[in-house]
């Protein structure tokens, strides 16, 4: 039976991507949207810890030039379990840094599915999409859906509470998002 | 005007779910697949089991045995690949079933309005009353998806 379905898969041409690990599941990031890979270790000393408890997947900060950024951890994020994380991506534009637990490999799509409709929670902002490599099903994540404007404005509260109004990031910054 | 209002009889595909058996339009059924690997990823929409690839086409996989049977399915045989309008476009779903499906003509009864959502209908078949599947209200449903276009900036790395 033939069905005249509209096959919601966009040609992306070929995209660099970047395969990585949080909690033993596999995602993938547009190369575009990462700015600086950094180990854990480079960064424990320009860290300083925030505890927001409405947002548990955010327990630092590092600041960058006038502002914030807030360290997600991607696990937490995805409501998947807690695992030890070793990198930190720089999101490009962004106020986030993503915490995962590693690389798996660089490589191009050159294909983005959109996310089926029965989709219908949380999981459309996490995601631009699937994209599938050597048979397999990856989740392509969005860069943006890992904070809110919001969310951040709520981060630069607790910062600016917990360091002084020099810590916090800078008014309207998060419009650069 | 809808399916149902076009003619007397209609062609359902029967499905097993269990003890039970149920009805799709056979003109939202694309085709019976045979099991094969699911792909999971981080997701929140409890209904979708995971997702198949299919034709390179990402189906997902929605049991439906719990919501209209009160038990998980205890052995997949089949996924009955369905279709429902969404809007323009047509969405993919995969509905994994226990035992063979049929093809039939069956003259059905619309739905009262004490039925269920997921009920369009009911029609007779070998002395059982069977309920013909509203896939649209059995399964979530969100708009489509949106594509942003990357920039293709390459990253820095840092070690």
């Amino acid at each position: 039976m033939r069905i005249a379905a509209a096959h919601k898969t966009k040609p992306v041409g070929t995209e660099q991507i970047i395969l990585f690990r949080a909690s033993n599941q596999v995602f993938a990031i547009s190369s575009a949207s990462v700015q600086e890979v950094r180990s854990v270790d480079s960064l424990a000393g320009a860290a300083v810890e925030i505890s927001e408890a409405g947002l548990g997947k955010v327990r630092h900060a590092i600041r960058r030039g006038e502002r914030n950024l807030y360290v997600v951890n991607a696990a937490l994020h995805f409501g998947l379990r807690a695992s030890p994380a070793a990198l930190i991506f720089l999101l490009r534009k962004s106020r986030v840094a993503l915490l995962i637990d590693g690389i798996e490999k660089m490589t191009t799509m050159t294909q983005l599915q959109a996310l089926p409709g029965a989709f219908c929670h949380e999981e459309r902002t996490w995601y631009r999409g699937l994209t599938v490599l050597d048979q397999n099903v990856i989740p392509v994540v969005n860069p943006g859906g890992f904070l809110t404007p919001e969310e951040i404005s709520q981060l630069d509260g607790v910062t600016r509470a917990q360091s002084g109004p020099e810590a916090a990031g800078i008014a309207g910054a998060e419009a650069n998002l | 005007m809808s399916w149902m209002e076009q003619s007397d009889s209609h062609s359902c595909v029967l499905l097993r779910l269990g003890e039970r058996r149920f009805a799709v339009a056979a003109d939202q059924v694309a085709e019976l697949a045979a099991p094969s690997r699911i792909f999971r990823f981080a997701q929140r929409t409890p209904e979708i089991d995971g997702v198949i690839l299919r034709r390179g086409r990402v189906v997902p996989v929605c049991d439906v045995a719990e919501k209209l049977t009160g038990k998980k399915l205890g052995r997949r045989r089949f996924y009955l690949i369905a279709t429902r309008r969404q809007g323009e476009a047509f969405d993919w779903i995969a509905l994994p079933v226990s035992g063979d499906c049929e093809l039939i003509r069956a003259e059905l009864t619309p739905a009262g309005p004490s039925d269920s959502a997921h009920v369009a209908a009911w029609l007779s078949h070998d002395g059982e009353v069977i309920e013909v599947l509203n896939l649209g209200a059995l399964m979530p449903a969100a708009g489509t998806g949106q594509f942003p276009v990357s920039s293709g900036q390459t990253p820095e790395a840092h070690a």
